[in-house]
């Protein structure tokens, strides 16, 4: 690995300076000099200089034949047999994807009992189901669930592989990746197939304020999380072509785990789960009250939606972590988001600024979440949010 | 038993800006702290330890960090805020690392201090990955547990968690050594005691080079990383929109016909 200043090309414009984010690089006499113990090849330099004059060389490439991979596999995440929403929206990202590279679409599922599931995608633009299925693989098992997947990879060749940045997701790929030795980018939000055939992988980092493109050039698959409700669900097919289903039955050797699941606590309530929620009300400082919670709650409730909530208010106790939006908790991304007595502190605008539509009810005009807010409401949010429950409960008994 | 915390030094604030005429990240005069997940990983490290203690189990945390020789100040608050010993993976062939070669390296030093329990934050707020964590348990073989939110129980051989997941909780028993990630939820840091200031201004913080944790070239840094960045960008800027104000009871109907436009009600 070298990095160079090429002394012909460079003119001592000092761009290059304002760029380097470790302050490696000095211009004396109309020339950029780079100190290498600074320098790590971050590559700012380079795309920011105008003219051409810094090079760096990595001496890398592929350790085998790339050609050979082909086909898109999407992980077909199922919990008790049924299948997360975020897999139908991988459907929609691997169909563009596979098309593009002029392959097939596989989803791939572990599980045990997985006719429902399979059935369910029959309807759906995808060209094969791979099943495993097994008593033992029921349950998420993180060595148990990457040694498979890894194992078919190895055998089957996929070419990209994507999966949803969900807690499974995120931790199963990531061993995946690293027993396959290849790239995985976490909590995509966009992927596309450059002009270079390689799968271009976009994903928010620094909580949202920047974003960055990333590939993986000379190991394959490609492999990708992709964050939740941020590519639309896939419509089922027009052509009424069905998946070819196909079984493989998992090597039993490969089903060692040294961890045991004793016990699992469902939430069952439907405003815990906001991660998968089309509508969030949240409620922050000006909450006030831990009992004042309810009348965030009932909104949801009406709305059909989810409770998120600010750090504020889960710091204080009133309300449990798992609904805590924003940089220590949950990114969200729903149709709606109404922030409730929430100020706005930049790590809560990193967890749901990219939701569709943001209401906020705020008494403090100057509040920052009103900057991103598609509409800013000034007033008390606990005198405003139960007449609004009251309105939309009225409305909906007219109407059943 | 040898308990072991990874903590990344990140900047204090994620607002960063991209240079318009550069179009690179601005990062002068950003102040750096201990990733807030990691610090969640370190206080329960040291919870463990306080715990193994009182069962008669003598134990160490000691606390690793792979990055720029800056990042010893994040080791020495780590020692105290309770850690016993710190070591700084540092070498300039780890520049460019990605979280494939950046969790082998952690795993190449967690093997050398011979570390039964590892806790990690379960993401840095700077990259979000909540990649590297579980990629350490697999170059290690260890078990793993991500999104941790109790220790329940410790013994000798296993260990007791309940992880966080979308639709509730898991109660998962593991056999160590494992790797286990943490969320917010798992406990409340404590601050500073005054003899772990003593400590971490006198404690000796070892530098480990590629060299000293037998990691070949190929498999660290930019050369060693899958995957390459090839651009950064800003994301496109969200406005202010509409502004109302008046009678909640006004302001209540007005909000009500919105969410009606929208199909929501």
């Amino acid at each position: 690995m070298s990095i160079r200043v090429i002394e012909d090309k460079c003119n001592g414009c000092a761009l290059c300076i304002k760029a380097c984010p470790t302050g490696a690089i000095e211009v004396n006499e109309k020339l950029a000099t780079i100190e290498l113990d600074k320098c790590n090849f971050c590559g700012s330099c380079v795309s920011t200089c105008r003219f051409r004059a810094i090079t760096i060389e990595i001496e890398k490439q592929a350790k085998e034949d790339l050609s050979q991979y082909s086909g898109v596999w999407v992980f077909g995440e199922q919990w008790r047999g049924e299948l997360a929403p975020v897999v139908f929206e991988l459907i929609t990202a691997g169909r563009e994807l596979a098309d593009a590279r002029k392959s097939e679409l596989s989803v791939i599922i572990l599980g045990d009992n997985l006719a429902r599931a399979s059935e369910e995608l029959s309807d759906y633009p995808v060209d094969k189901v791979i099943l495993c299925e097994a008593p033992e693989l029921a349950d998420y098992d993180p060595e148990r669930y990457s040694r498979i997947v890894s194992d078919l990879c190895r055998d089957l060749k996929p070419e990209i592989v994507l999966a949803g940045a969900t807690t499974t997701g995120r931790s199963f790929l990531s061993r995946v990746a690293v027993q396959l030795y290849t790239g995985l980018t976490a909590d995509c939000t966009s992927l596309k197939i450059g002009e270079d055939g390689l799968l271009h992988q976009i994903r928010p980092a620094f909580g949202g304020n920047i974003m960055a493109e990333i590939v993986c050039p000379y190991t394959r698959p490609q492999m990708a999380t992709v964050r939740h409700k941020v590519i639309p669900m896939s419509p089922k097919s027009s052509n009424g072509r069905r998946p070819e289903i196909v079984k493989l039955d998992p090597k039993p050797q490969l089903f060692g785990s040294r961890s045991k699941i004793l016990e699992f606590i469902e939430q069952m309530e439907s405003t815990v789960n906001i991660v998968d929620a089309d509508v969030i009300v949240s409620g922050g400082r000006g909450i006030q009250a831990p009992d004042n919670f309810a009348l965030i709650e009932e909104l949801a409730r009406s709305l059909g939606g989810a409770v998120g909530a600010s750090r504020a208010a889960v710091d204080a106790g009133w309300i449990p972590y798992s609904h805590q939006v924003g940089q220590t908790g949950k990114t969200v991304c729903p149709k709606l988001y109404i922030a409730c007595g929430i100020s706005g502190a930049v790590q809560h605008l990193a967890g749901m600024s990219s939701s569709d539509t943001i209401i906020a009810i705020n008494k403090d005009p100057n509040a920052p979440i009103f900057q991103v807010a598609d509409f800013g409401l000034v007033g008390d949010c606990l005198e405003i949010v139960p007449l609004l429950t009251k309105k939309v409960a009225s409305l909906r008994g007219v109407r059943n | 038993m040898r308990i072991a915390v990874c903590i990344k030094q990140v900047p204090q604030t994620t607002e960063v800006k991209i240079d318009p005429e550069t179009h690179t990240l601005v990062r002068e005069g950003v102040e750096s702290q201990i990733n807030p997940f990691d610090l969640y990983a370190l206080e329960e490290g040291v919870r463990v330890k306080e715990r193994l203690a009182e069962q008669g189990e003598e134990s160490t945390v000691t606390v690793l960090t792979m990055g720029p020789p800056q990042a010893e100040a994040a080791l020495r608050e780590a020692i105290s805020l309770g850690a016993d010993e710190a070591v700084l993976i540092s070498d300039r062939a780890f520049a460019g690392s990605d979280t494939w070669a950046t969790s082998y390296a952690l795993a190449r030093a967690l093997a050398k201090v011979d570390a039964a329990l590892v806790f990690c934050g379960m993401q840095a707020i700077d990259g979000d990955t909540g990649q590297v964590g579980p990629g350490v348990a697999v170059h290690l073989d260890y078990a793993q547990a991500a999104y941790v939110a109790q220790v329940e129980t410790i013994e000798k051989r296993t260990v007791v968690v309940k992880r966080l997941v979308e639709n509730g909780y898991e109660r998962v028993s593991l056999r160590l050594p494992a790797v286990i990630t943490v969320v917010k939820e798992i406990n409340e840091p404590r601050t500073p005691s005054l003899r772990g200031k003593m400590n971490a201004k006198k404690a000796q913080v070892p530098v480990w080079k590629a060299a000293d944790i037998d990691a070949p070239e190929d498999k660290i840094g930019l050369l060693g990383s899958p995957t390459q960045v090839i651009k950064v960008f800003s994301p496109s800027h969200r406005e202010g929109g509409q502004r109302w104000a008046g009678e909640p009871d006004e302001l209540a109907d007005k909000l009500c016909e919105l969410l009606k436009e929208m199909e929501v009600v």
